[in-house]
């Protein structure tokens, strides 16, 4: 009975961490030694470590989407500051003297600089955010591809490919760095006043203004935060492939972010924020992108394949189907009362 | 003189506006539309080309290979750069069309949505080839269409790799996007020629979307799937970015793309010559960007009444290590 009450009052919790563990115990029954791994070279090698470096990108990205989704705004501008932020850092490295740390900062402001833009059209001009991120979502990779002047701009720095492929203690540095900012905006979210307001914004603007929240500056350093978080997605993916794709760097990965917040089981209407849940939902899309690779499923069914569990996590988390399960649990749990009564 | 080019051409486009408005109007066109004139000296001909844009290498160099082989014959090329839009293009056609030009090259951005403005061509009497892509359209309504045959690249490559291992290897091959024709043709082509050879199969076969983080990501679970590289004898990649994003993903693995792995794929692109002379690559089969010749040839051939084929194959050669560095500083 205190197992059925644990289920109940967690369940939402518990939801996405299940379809995680369900999928990759699934795909490691498919694929022999999907789960093994190995020391190579001092540093962990397995299809397991794959899925965290591979996550890591679009881990970045949806810590920013959920602290914007959490405000009650989107931001879909993310995957073209991703391709602006490469784009800086390859053209930085080729065509100056930049040292690396100077290149990094560059590209961190462009992400910053985008963020204020789009902080500013919502929190000041009150532009809808879909509308208002769209605007740099389409114009943002072509600004992209006029700093790369419409190639792959390849580039050599030995401390962006410790960034993009290097090890430190046996994990991936990228991976290091994902775990960084998760900390950081956990104790920032959770430990802080900030973390409140921004919640409250997302709930009730009128009501947490009444209250003498500044939502305006709130909204707009979560927009802020997006891009910065969107910039180091975008560096870590352009050292990643040594060179700076425009065209394709960070495509729809915006959706994939989105899709993460809300596998969490984020409201899109606000005012909700799970951090931890977030990453597990990228855990899940990524567990499931790796998973079709080494399953060695024809390439025209990874989409359907993928879309069809996507669906299956989210209905499992439906209020219907959680209804339906408790409902289900307390009745069980009266019948075996109903028995015990003498 | 470029510049009075742009006027002229579109003062013929627009006969309707007065004098006074027609001025101004034409200094805004000048700077919205990215028509303009190559070569304003006298030519024989008068062509106009419709190109996607610049969104690839690939492309650039197919654009500046057309300007030059226009430039060298004296034509007057007319290029408009339609940004990845179709109704850029459809409106760049109509302005050839009103400018009555000699013939006209349309790369076309997509399949369909052709047969209004290829008539109005038609009407006109304009003969149009078809550039590197086909369209969705009755075949009486252009030209012809100067295109590389997919198929023979794919063949092409598998050929040599059959030469190359005596017919015996184990492939993993990264495919472009699901659906698109180069995937299709490339692949049919291919599978075409080892079908031929019983101890060649393709042991893994995945999409990387024709992009370098797509080649290296898949390239990653091929190594991990197969247990390294002891396997796989080869790598075909249906484009060269996907092949040097796979050779990342080799050398981090700590495999040695071409000692291990054998890495053919297609396009000739800058980067993967640069590759083949640090001895990271095999061979590429290069997507012939210069299609002017046979184009231009073509609309001549037309207008003295010959007949022309439908499909003029222009395929380009098979590239390998000995004259990459070469090659890439002819490139770069």
């Amino acid at each position: 009975m205190k197992k059925n009450k644990f289920l109940h009052k967690h369940q939402k919790t518990l939801a996405p961490l299940v379809s995680l563990v369900l999928i990759i115990l699934v795909t490691a029954s498919i694929t022999p030694g999907f789960l093994s791994i190995q020391m190579v070279d001092g540093h962990l090698f397995g299809s397991l470590l794959d899925i965290l470096h591979r996550a890591t990108p679009t881990a970045l990205v949806a810590l920013g989407m959920a602290v914007v989704i959490g405000t009650r705004g989107i931001d879909l501008s993310v995957g073209a500051v991703i391709a602006i932020s490469g784009a800086v850092t390859a053209v930085l490295t080729v065509n100056t003297d930049f040292p690396v740390w100077l290149v990094i900062l560059c590209a961190l402001g462009t992400g910053v600089l985008c963020g204020v833009w789009n902080g500013v059209l919502v929190s000041v001009f009150n532009i809808q955010p879909i509308v208002a991120t769209l605007i740099l979502m389409v114009a943002g990779r072509g600004i992209a591809q006029m700093i790369t002047e419409g190639q792959i701009v390849t580039f050599h720095s030995d401390v962006l490919d410790a960034i993009g492929n290097g090890y430190f203690l046996a994990f991936p540095i990228r991976v290091w760095i994902a775990i960084g900012m998760i900390v950081l905006t956990l104790v920032v979210m959770r430990k802080t006043a900030l973390g409140l307001f921004i919640e409250a914004v997302g709930a009730n603007v009128r009501a947490s203004r009444l209250v003498g929240i500044e939502a305006r500056l709130l909204v707009l350093s979560a927009y802020v935060f997006s891009g910065f978080c969107a910039a180091m997605s975008g560096i870590i993916l352009a050292a990643d492939i040594r060179g700076a794709d425009a065209n394709n760097a960070g495509l729809w990965l915006e959706l994939d972010a989105i899709l993460a917040v809300v596998l969490a089981g984020a409201s899109l209407a606000g005012g909700r924020i799970y951090l931890l849940l977030t990453i597990v939902g990228v855990l899940i899309i990524q567990t499931l992108t790796t998973a079709i690779l080494t399953s060695g499923l024809p390439a025209q069914y990874n989409l359907v394949v993928k879309a069809t569990i996507i669906l299956a996590v989210l209905l499992i988390q439906s209020p219907k189907t959680r209804q339906w399960l408790s409902g289900f649990f307390q009745k069980k749990q009266t019948s075996v009362k109903g028995n015990t009564k003498p | 003189m470029q510049s009075l080019s742009v006027r002229s051409s579109v003062c013929h486009s627009l006969p309707w506006l007065g004098a006074f408005k027609r001025k101004a109007l034409l200094t805004t066109f000048a700077v919205m539309l990215p028509v303009f004139s190559v070569s304003a000296m006298a030519a024989d001909l008068t062509i106009g080309f419709s190109q996607i844009g610049s969104e690839s290498g690939w492309r650039t160099s197919e654009t500046e290979s057309i300007k030059a082989e226009a430039e060298r014959r004296g034509y007057d090329l007319k290029f408009s750069d339609a940004q990845q839009k179709q109704e850029n293009q459809i409106k760049a056609v109509r302005s050839f069309i009103a400018q009555g030009v000699d013939g006209i090259l349309l790369a076309p951005v997509v399949e369909t949505g052709w047969d209004q403005v290829l008539k109005e061509a038609q009407r006109a009497k304009i003969p149009v080839v078809l550039i590197d892509r086909g369209v969705a359209a009755d075949p009486s309504l252009y030209l012809t269409k100067v295109a590389s045959d997919f198929k023979e690249e794919g063949a092409l490559a598998a050929s040599w790799l059959a030469a190359q291992t005596n017919g015996r290897c184990n492939i993993v091959e990264l495919q472009g996007s699901v659906g698109s024709s180069a995937a299709i043709d490339r692949k049919t082509g291919f599978d075409s020629v080892i079908s031929n050879f019983p101890n060649m199969t393709i042991i893994r076969s995945q999409s990387g979307n024709f992009t370098r983080a797509g080649g290296k990501e898949v390239m990653e679970s091929f190594l991990k799937a197969e247990g390294g590289a002891k396997n796989i004898c080869a790598l075909f990649a249906h484009n060269d970015d996907m092949a040097l994003g796979a050779i990342l993903a080799m050398k981090e693995a700590g495999v040695k793309p071409t000692k291990d792995i054998l890495v053919v794929s297609i396009d000739a692109v800058p980067d993967i010559f640069k590759a083949m002379a640090d001895g990271e690559a095999n061979a590429t089969i290069e997507l012939n960007p210069h299609l002017g010749g046979p184009a231009f040839d073509a609309i001549l051939a037309s207008q003295k009444g010959e007949s022309v084929d439908k499909w003029i194959k222009a395929n380009g050669p098979l590239y390998l290590p000995d004259t990459a560095a070469a090659e890439y500083a002819k490139r770069k």
